[in-house]
């Protein structure tokens, strides 16, 4: 638009663009992030308006607990879109790993710690199983973990329901190991009396993780590469299958990450949880940037997408909404988000 | 990284097995409940000589919702004595449930237990199932017009007497501000709790609604929360579901709310919490009776000809679990029957 506009008196003799220097704003508004970061403080500052308990600091760290839930999925879930796949097991496999930890725990007796490990094999497993069958196939990510869902789905409810006579799993909050599983992975600490859960700061931890790898790492590089053009990829000899398996199994890891703070906070877990999350995550990766077609988008993309939806989702309720239009707005601002980042990103790329 | 993925695996396998080995906890865990209870834990009750029979019994359970495993201990412990095979299936899409009722009349079942939450889906399924010649029984849902719909016996509870049940109740405690919880949107029997708990209230205060995912606790802890802080007048919050009022119990403390907590429905982690006092009283509207009756009835039904009711509906609630008679109640929670 810009351009257009200009009328080109006497065009100076221009230097080659791919080298020039842009301006630091042009620059940051190049990045995946950048209309996420636009869509998150318009959505703040809607909020901070029409909604008085949203400026709260306690209330923003309700926020930032319930963006840390999502957030902590969302991370590898952007870096397995980056890397061109989907995974849509990702929601149900937070409950496959807490049910594991929790049902083994119970059953065998153990300490809660021995059901924490048994569970991390299995959701690195799951990972696996999930990369290996798309990797060797060539099938569609998107159908092998649609198959996935439904037999964690189905595996989750049968087998609770066989082993314990219920559907969910049995209070594991007198095992041993139970208290220390519950400081690592669950604790809140109130400073200033603002309560501030551990998955935000574990959230943070991994974003930043995940951006180093991204950004400057040869890893990073794969990725970026494995998502934009496999077989150039793999003719420059990155190991598309082995990157791909990886990532899975970052995401087998999140999951049980997520799913043993969501065990140790609530003590018992319902077989039926986690069904739909798997589109909250990648809602959050694609709001924060990442290209559903893979080769592009950012760790801290997600993260902001993941606010956007927490902001939504608290904030509708600080606001004191009409409780029956609520998946209506969520859908509305979601909606607004995207169309908002579209706009940023088209802005930014007409003025490279 | 690893050199090879092997590798890895073998590291991982040789940290765990010990581990796996020697870390047993000496606390809780189904050691502790095991010897708690003696041993067995489910209701014997003899064994019937009647010819055998095939009895489906087709609800509208959520995949997941412990409040179903009550009725499903009850179905699957009148079968035992009764000497019926159950085949329980069940689907919360009123369309898909309707095809499960279908499936059961082609299977040539000798009976079908049913729940209806939506009259207007299922009544042509279960009509087209009576004119099979296969004896109907409908229970939890459809109180209203189970009669019509082909059901010759119903066992459950009107969630509109239930709720207003409870909001009288809530009223004689001085409560002002009550906050209805429904843990899914668009279901007819949670709307009746909540519009009864308003008309027992009556003028006595306000009740106000608040949807949360029930698929997530995380997400229905932060909206609970979110919501407590918001309106800081709240001084009663009644949750729908017995795993929702255990959540409820973390948003309070969350929000610094004073407010009491109220439930639905009973498990054995809920009752604990209210011998604890940290849940005033729930709702009891005898799951595992609904099941149980369900099937007997049927089995009365075929052995003897009895209609249990006698063309009436057979209450199983609204019963209130509270500090006086918990103590009795417990013991029969924590074998997943309460």
């Amino acid at each position: 638009m810009a351009q257009t506009t200009e009328a080109p008196v006497a065009p100076p003799p221009r230097a080659d663009e791919r080298v020039g220097r842009k301006s630091p704003l042009a620059r940051m508004l190049a990045r995946p992030e950048a209309g996420a970061i636009a869509g998150a403080i318009v959505i703040y500052i809607f909020f901070f308006i029409i909604a008085p308990p949203f400026r709260n600091a306690s209330s923003f760290s309700s926020v930032l607990y319930v963006t840390s839930t999502y957030g902590l999925m969302a991370t590898p879930v952007a870096l397995l879109m980056i890397g061109g796949e989907f995974d849509l097991s990702a929601g149900v496999a937070v409950t496959s790993s807490s049910l594991c930890a929790s049902l083994f725990s119970y059953e065998f007796t153990t300490n809660a710690w021995v059901g924490v490990l048994v569970a991390l094999v299995l959701s690195l497993f799951i990972g696996f199983i999930n990369g290996w069958i798309v990797v060797k196939t060539g099938i569609p990510s998107f159908l092998v973990t649609l198959g996935t869902f439904f037999m964690l789905q189905g595996l989750n409810i049968a087998l609770t329901q066989t082993i314990t006579n219920q559907v969910s799993s049995p209070d594991i909050s007198t095992l041993q190991g139970f208290n220390s599983a519950r400081q690592v992975f669950s604790a809140s600490w109130t400073i200033g009396g603002v309560n501030i859960r551990t998955s935000v700061v574990y959230w943070i931890v991994f974003v930043i993780i995940a951006t180093w790898i991204l950004l400057r790492t040869h890893i990073g590089n794969w990725i970026f590469s494995v998502g934009g053009n496999p077989a150039s990829a793999r003719a420059v000899g990155v190991p598309v299958g082995r990157m791909k398996i990886g990532l899975f199994m970052a995401v087998g890891f999140m999951a049980w990450f997520t799913g043993m703070h969501t065990l140790f906070l609530f003590n018992t877990i319902q077989s039926g949880q986690g069904i739909g999350n798997e589109f909250v995550y990648i809602i959050a990766a694609v709001v924060g940037g990442c290209l559903l077609t893979g080769g592009y988008g950012s760790a801290v993309g997600a993260a902001i997408g993941a606010l956007i939806f927490g902001m939504v989702n608290q904030g509708i309720v600080y606001a004191g909404w009409n409780p029956d239009w609520f998946q209506f707005f969520v859908g509305a601002l979601l909606l607004g988000a995207i169309l908002l980042n579209t706009y940023i990103r088209r802005r930014a790329e007409a003025s490279i | 990284m690893f050199r090879s993925p092997r590798r890895a695996a073998a590291i991982v396998l040789l940290m765990v097995l010990p581990l796996v080995l020697a870390a047993c906890s000496d606390t809780g865990g189904k050691k502790a409940a095991e010897a708690a209870a003696g041993g067995g834990n489910t209701v014997a009750a003899g064994h019937a000589n009647t010819p055998h029979y095939t009895i489906a019994m087709i609800t509208h359970a959520a995949p997941g919702d412990t409040f179903w495993d009550k009725i499903r201990n009850g179905a699957t412990a009148a079968a035992a004595k009764d000497n019926i095979t159950l085949k329980y299936s069940s689907d919360p899409d009123p369309t898909k449930q309707a095809q499960l009722i279908d499936d059961a009349v082609n299977s040539h079942v000798n009976g079908i237990a049913v729940t209806d939450p939506n009259p207007g889906a299922l009544c042509p399924t279960i009509q087209k199932a009576k004119q099979a010649g296969i004896p109907i029984v409908m229970f939890n849902a459809g109180y209203s017009n189970y009669q019509s719909c082909g059901g010759m016996e119903y066992f459950g509870q009107d969630e509109a007497i239930a709720g207003v049940a409870a909001g009288k109740r809530l009223a004689a405690a001085g409560k002002k501000n009550v906050l209805c919880v429904l843990q899914a949107q668009g279901q007819a029997q949670l709307e009746a709790r909540c519009a009864g708990v308003k008309e027992g209230l009556g003028s006595e205060g306000t009740m106000s609604k608040l949807y949360v995912n029930g698929v997530d606790n995380s997400a229905v802890l932060s909206s609970l929360s979110a919501e407590l802080t918001r309106n800081t007048k709240i001084d009663a919050v009644i949750t729908l579901g017995a795993q929702f009022a255990l959540i409820a119990i973390q948003a309070l403390n969350q929000a610094h709310s004073s407010a009491k907590l109220y439930t639905f429905d009973t498990s054995a982690e809920e009752i604990a919490k209210i011998k604890s006092g940290a849940v005033q009283w729930a709702v009891d509207q005898q799951p595992y009776l609904q099941g149980y009756e369900s099937v007997d009835g049927l089995w009365l039904y075929l052995t003897n000809g009895n209609i249990i009711g006698g063309g009436q509906v057979v209450l199983t609630g609204p019963s209130f679990v509270d500090a006086s008679n918990v103590d009795a109640v417990a013991k029969y929670a924590a074998a997943g029957n309460r």
